[in-house]
């Protein structure tokens, strides 16, 4: 065990932190651009600052590190990963779009796909020059992903999809999806699904804004009406898509999780400011003792969830599969940051009802966590989908009685 | 960068594992509550010949010299077992204080004998104004000879020395070593809640005692040795945690309730995946503290805090939810679950609570950022 580097690590930090110098600014402490989870519509110009960012990372070799060279990463390790990403956030960088291409549908591809499917999706998927969507949700069929009913049916060389899917993030910016339907309603619910890559640009594709609590529209609904897919674009075999999706929300769970290890520790830079300028009862709050024994509880949480993004990422490098320790990092990282933000709009007084980069404190930082928040307990895997994670695959409790399992799948209850 | 314990550490937890899944079981625990009996003599031998104790310990003074990273694993096993020895106090206290600030003559004096197992040391540092710094602290030491009362003291009954903390006659604080069989010291036991661990109060009546580390310079030290002793009790807290969950994991796979497993409820099952995260949450923190202990000084005081505030939080949330899962039985004296609970409290009184530790931690994370 050793926190710090190895002398290659230390050298490719050093490598690393020269390419970053030489192409990014350095954040400014006290001028936070906002942490804008799920604030605002992405405009085509934030997306093209996202896309040239990752051109240029991926040119110079930094992009997807873990990836193997030929599909577009760097063929490196996962330690050089974590170094490279620590290091990536002491810079000003636009925000990323590319988590469910690269997160979730690059291994899935990777997992299942053809060698032709990984050589034509993951160069220009690690190169952001293609952003992915993920085309999972619907109606009715959220948590319980397997209730889907978006039916597809071959014809040929062909497959005609049709329904509706729901939440889909980013929809409307993406040139692909990954898109899970049912091609069989009389085989039971988890045999019936077939797995296919879209390109959203086919005719019978229509995307609609769905606003959101926080005022912006990051997610759609998307309606199917004829879409024609290729079978070429199909994932692994008909009727195994319920494995392929499986690979997909593992990816997720991870990507979130790992993803959420520093994401606390961010803000917490802010909490720390924040109570070192604010008031409590006619003194400096950050004199007050309960405010600095709650400042050092999430410090102790955060920092928990940090190593414990590391010590998972430790556990993959030497080959173990991701277990559960992703479920932790999210079910944890997601609590930490409603508590902490809503702690935050307390330390501001009346003025934590203030909203806005033209807020009185940390430009409205910790209101637009609060009101993202809760979309980060439910999306992905909800909590209680994590503690199912946990109790079931990790402590080996069993399942809920169920009804759905073993019968054709309509024939499966509904509340509608 | 390695997040992890290595092969070694795996092999000693095993054997650990094996020695103490034979030797130091529940039944044997209870057997001992009954009898009131001050340790598990049998145990602290077969711990002692194995080399268990010495683990910290350089070899050229009796010890293994395998450092923290091998010590805290034998540290979490032990508290996966509730073992009824005198680790905390001689190893974790004792041994650390007298590595932390002896001379090379007080080294070769005790740290043999603790490594041994012969010689048993504890830890003197708290009074009954609930107090421990420099200006609340009442013992004294005057021309070499110590006066004062010092208490919860724990194994004082069978230790042969302990490291006390007193103001020297400039009314700085000051470490000494002193020996437990003198005229003018009075051990008197205290009643606890936790039945196994012995905890007394000691009084020194102008008794000799030796100084360890500088003169004036006790402050320092004390809080560098509750640092290092906060990791290896958070180890500690941690594998009696981990029992706790396998505890309650065990019980509602068991227990059929309504026609189909406890566990099968989510009531019951999301609690015990919430003692799951909280338990793999603070091992990570307590992984940090072992590499800070092992190699990283300028890291302990955060790296501490941090392992101290994660283990207390986890151990108290495991040891009481176990306890809830098991229902009625597990009110009752027979079952395991409240040694858990009474274990849990002690190690959360014995260095201070959360709330000190806290507060420890804003303070070392204000002298990092200035
Ligand atoms: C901001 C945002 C972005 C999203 N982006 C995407 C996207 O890009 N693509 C996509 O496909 N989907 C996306 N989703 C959808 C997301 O995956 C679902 O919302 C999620 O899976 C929950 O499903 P649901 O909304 O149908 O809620 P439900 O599943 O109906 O859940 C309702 C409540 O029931 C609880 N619950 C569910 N199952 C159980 C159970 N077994 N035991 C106990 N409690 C249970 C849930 O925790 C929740 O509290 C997004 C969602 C959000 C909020």
């Amino acid at each position: 065990m050793d926190f710090k580097d190895t002398p290659q690590e230390a050298e490719f930090r050093a490598e690393a932190r020269a390419w970053l110098d030489a192409n990014a600014k350095l954040k400014d402490p006290n001028s936070s651009e906002g942490f804008g989870m799920f604030s605002e519509r992405e405009n085509p110009d934030m997306i093209k600052r996202a896309q040239a960012w990752q051109a240029k990372k991926a040119d110079a070799g930094w992009a997807c590190i873990t990836w193997p060279k030929e599909y577009g990463g760097r063929g490196g390790t996962v330690m050089e990963n974590i170094i490279f990403n620590q290091e990536e956030r002491r810079y000003e960088t636009p925000p990323n779009v590319f988590g469910i291409g690269i997160g979730m549908a690059g291994p899935t591809i990777m997992t299942h796909g053809t060698e032709e499917q990984k050589k034509r999706h993951l160069p220009p998927m690690a190169r952001g020059d293609i952003i992915w969507c993920q085309l999972f949700s619907e109606p009715g069929a959220g948590s319980d992903l397997a209730a889907l009913r978006t039916r597809s049916e071959r014809q040929g060389d062909e497959w005609v999809v049709n329904g509706q899917k729901v939440w889909t993030s980013g929809a409307h910016y993406s040139k692909w999806g990954i898109l899970v339907t049912r091609s069989d309603f009389d085989a039971p619910k988890h045999k019936g699904l077939t797995y296919f890559v879209v390109d959203m640009e086919s005719p019978g594709i229509e995307v609609r804004p769905i606003k959101q609590m926080t005022g912006g529209a990051n997610f759609n609904e998307v309606f199917f009406s004829d879409v024609r897919i290729p079978d070429t674009n199909r994932l692994d075999a008909v009727g195994n898509g319920w494995s392929v999706a499986i690979t997909t929300l593992m990816n997720e769970r991870m990507s979130i999780g790992t993803g959420m290890n520093l994401a606390p520790a961010d803000a917490f830079d802010e909490l720390r400011r924040l109570a070192e300028s604010a008031y409590l009862d006619g003194a400096p709050a950050i004199e007050n003792s309960l405010v600095r024994n709650r400042i050092a509880e999430f410090y102790t949480r955060l920092k928990s969830l940090e190593l414990t993004g590391y010590r998972t990422l430790s556990y993959i490098s030497r080959g173990a599969m991701p277990g559960t320790e992703s479920a932790v990092l999210k079910l944890a990282g997601g609590i930490l940051l409603q508590e902490m933000s809503a702690f935050a709009m307390e330390l501001q007084g009346p003025l934590g009802i203030e909203h806005g980069a033209d807020a009185s404190f940390n430009h409205g930082l910790f209101q637009d966590i609060y009101l993202g928040i809760p979309a980060m307990r439910i999306a992905g895997g909800s909590d209680e989908v994590q503690r199912n994670v946990i109790g079931e695959r990790e402590l080996g409790l069993p399942q809920e009685n169920r009804v759905d399992k073993g019968v054709p799948f309509k024939d499966v209850p509904t509340g509608a | 960068m390695n997040f992890l314990f290595d092969e070694d550490q795996d092999a000693l937890r095993d054997a650990a594992r094996k020695l103490l899944a034979d030797k130091a079981t529940l039944e044997a625990f209870h057997k001992h509550m009954e009898a009131g009996s001050t340790h598990d003599a049998e145990l602290w031998g077969l711990m002692a010949e194995n080399g268990y104790l010495g683990i910290g310990i350089p070899e050229e003074f009796g010890g293994a010299g395998m450092g923290a990273l091998n010590q805290v694993v034998v540290a979490e096993e032990l508290g996966y077992c509730l073992a009824h020895t005198p680790y905390t106090a001689s190893i974790s206290g004792a041994a650390e204080a007298i590595m932390l600030a002896g001379s090379e003559t007080q080294k070769q004096a005790h740290l043999p004998g603790l490594a041994s197992g012969e010689l048993i040391g504890t830890i003197a540092y708290f009074e009954a104004n609930g107090r421990h710094d420099a200006a609340g602290m009442q013992a004294q030491v005057k021309n070499g000879k110590l006066t004062g009362t010092k208490v919860p003291v724990m194994d004082a009954e069978i230790a042969d020395f302990a490291v006390v903390s007193a103001q020297d006659e400039r009314g700085a604080l000051s470490l000494y070593i002193v020996r437990l069989d003198q005229p003018g010291i009075k051990r008197q036991s205290i009643k606890t809640i936790e039945l196994h661990r012995k905890l007394a109060e000691v009084q020194f009546d102008q008794v000799e005692a030796e100084l360890l580390g500088g003169q004036g310079s006790g402050a320092e030290l004390l809080d560098q040795l509750l640092n290092r002793m906060a990791i290896l009790v958070a180890f500690e807290q941690l594998g009696g945690a981990q029992r706790c969950l396998e505890m309650a994991r065990d019980y509602a796979l068991e227990r059929y309730i309504f026609g189909r497993p406890l566990g099968t409820y989510q009531g019951i099952k999301h609690r015990i995946s919430d003692m799951y995260m909280r338990i793999e949450l603070a091992r990570s923190n307590c992984f940090f503290g072992a590499w800070a202990l092992n190699s990283s000084p300028e890291d302990l005081p955060e790296a501490a805090a941090l392992a101290r505030g994660a283990a207390c939080d986890a151990y108290e949330f495991a040891a009481q939810e176990n306890l809830h899962v098991h229902g009625g039985i597990g009110f009752t004296w027979e079952a395991n679950c409240h040694m858990f609970v009474k274990r849990m409290r002690l190690l959360d009184a014995l260095l201070g609570g959360r709330m000190l530790w806290r507060e420890r931690l804003f303070k070392a994370l204000q002298a990092k950022a200035a």
